[in-house]
């Protein structure tokens, strides 16, 4: 494994993760124009939304190396896989709560049945808890890699699939009365959003380097630790 | 042997172990009742009709997952999955066999649920009858899979509702959609839908999930 920073590509994304949420901060308070309707609150969305197109990114990237690992039996696909859907259920549950938060600022809820980004982001959260219940109850090796490569294959078919199915309910179980997407956006809100999805997925992709390094080093002192210890 | 006699062959093995033995079916039928009792006491009475459509679909699904949960139980208790595996056979067969049987018990254990329901609560419309067909389909494809997961997991039985539960609430909801609105076609048309996009990933994925 390379210890040297400049080919590290965690350092690589820390820093742009570091330059364009400093950028988007800004951007977001003195640079956009205020919500006519929502006023401050309405600032949540350049967050709210980036974090959960990033928790999609990390599931639909967890689910491709499932999906190499599966048909190319491409090695380390595995821990890859699982480190992806790792930080997609962490945005996931980030998601939630600044979801929650805007909820509560815009329709004094907590929770509410009538946001589809919000329901569908509570049924992933419930489906990706359980791929780790699934992952740690079997023993490590192959049989784990395909079963868990199986489950988050699952994952990106549920994940439209739920789309339509929450769509649909919200003809007999709740009807829309707010729109989560809000107004049209203008051109400096949509520039201020990309900056702040793009720092969002280079956050993402710091910690999913980060991760995978640790991962790997834990295997690599193992493998160590078990030749020191052959006789 | 042919891919279709292969599926038959094990799919009969399933259902001769059930009719000798008689375990899984009479328990399903038993609970689905005894859930419809229950959703009697827990709905008071100006709520109506349609929340007992919406029991009625939560009763199916968990009266899905006792019959899944037996679904691996035989093989399990006598090592027969890696003898299965072993077989000179398409891996996919044991996925469809198995999904066959479960549909069988499931639909056997429905046709006491659906009337139980007609006689304690309101009358079945044929848009539930083919939601329920629908749903079934779906439940005993994606369901088996899961259960084949669950069944290779330490915590087994305890596992499987926590794979399962995410993946029915589309169904519950276009289960309980045809039930209840006037126009069901759109919900029917997306279990329909729902069940080729996940039987197709099922049958593709089985072989991974039984061997290594």
């Amino acid at each position: 494994m390379s210890t040297s920073l400049r080919s590290n590509p965690a350092v690589t994304a820390a820093s742009l993760a570091l330059v364009l949420l400093g950028t988007a901060i800004g951007l977001i308070f003195f640079f956009t124009p205020e919500d006519v309707d929502q006023g401050i609150s309405q600032k949540i969305f350049y967050i709210h939304v980036p974090i959960a197109l990033t928790a999609y990114a990390c599931f639909g990237w967890g689910a491709w190396k499932a999906l190499l690992h599966l048909w190319k039996r491409a090695p380390g696909a595995d821990l890859e896989s699982y480190v992806a859907i790792h930080q997609g259920v962490i945005f996931g549950a980030l998601t939630l709560l600044t979801g929650s938060i805007w909820a509560k600022a815009s329709w004094d809820h907590w929770w509410v049945w009538s946001s589809r980004q919000l329901v569908l982001f509570l049924v992933l959260f419930l489906f990706y808890a359980a791929y780790f219940m699934l992952r740690f109850s079997v023993e490590p090796g192959p049989a784990r890699a395909n079963l868990s490569a199986v489950y988050a294959l699952f994952g990106v078919a549920l994940i439209p699939v739920s789309f339509l199915a929450i769509r649909l309910a919200q003809d007999f179980v709740h009807p829309v009365v707010f729109k989560s997407s809000g107004p049209a956006m203008t051109g400096s809100m949509f520039a201020t959003f990309c900056v702040a999805w793009a720092g969002m997925l280079a956050l993402a992709a710091t910690f999913y380097h980060v991760e995978l390094a640790g991962k790997r080093l834990d295997t690599h002192v193992r493998e160590l630790r078990a030749l020191l210890e052959r006789p | 042997m042919t891919y279709a006699s292969d599926v038959l062959t094990l799919a009969r093995k399933d259902l001769r172990l059930e009719l000798r033995a008689r375990d899984t079916v009479p328990a399903m039928v038993l609970f689905v009742v005894a859930s419809l009792v229950i959703f009697h006491f827990a709905l008071p009475s100006a709520s109506g009709d349609l929340a007992a459509y919406g029991l009625l679909w939560v009763a199916l699904i968990f009266t899905a997952l006792l019959g899944l949960v037996r679904g691996f139980a035989a093989e399990r208790e006598q090592g027969l999955l890696d003898a299965l595996v072993l077989a000179p056979v398409d891996r996919s067969t044991i996925w469809l066999a198995k999904a066959i049987a479960v549909l069988a018990f499931l639909g056997l254990a429905e046709l006491v649920a659906l009337p139980a329901f007609a006689l304690f609560f309101t009358s079945v419309t044929w848009a539930t009858v083919a939601g329920v067909a629908l749903a079934d389909v779906g439940i005993c494809t994606v369901g088996t899979l899961l259960a084949a997961m669950a069944a290779a997991s330490r915590t087994r039985e305890l596992l499987l509702p926590l794979l399962f539960l995410p993946l029915a609430i589309p169904i519950v909801v276009g289960g309980v959609g045809a039930s209840v609105v006037e126009d069901p076609g759109r919900y029917l048309g997306f279990l329909a839908g729902y069940d080729a996009i996940f039987a197709i990933i099922s049958w593709a994925s089985f072989e991974y999930v039984v061997t290594e």
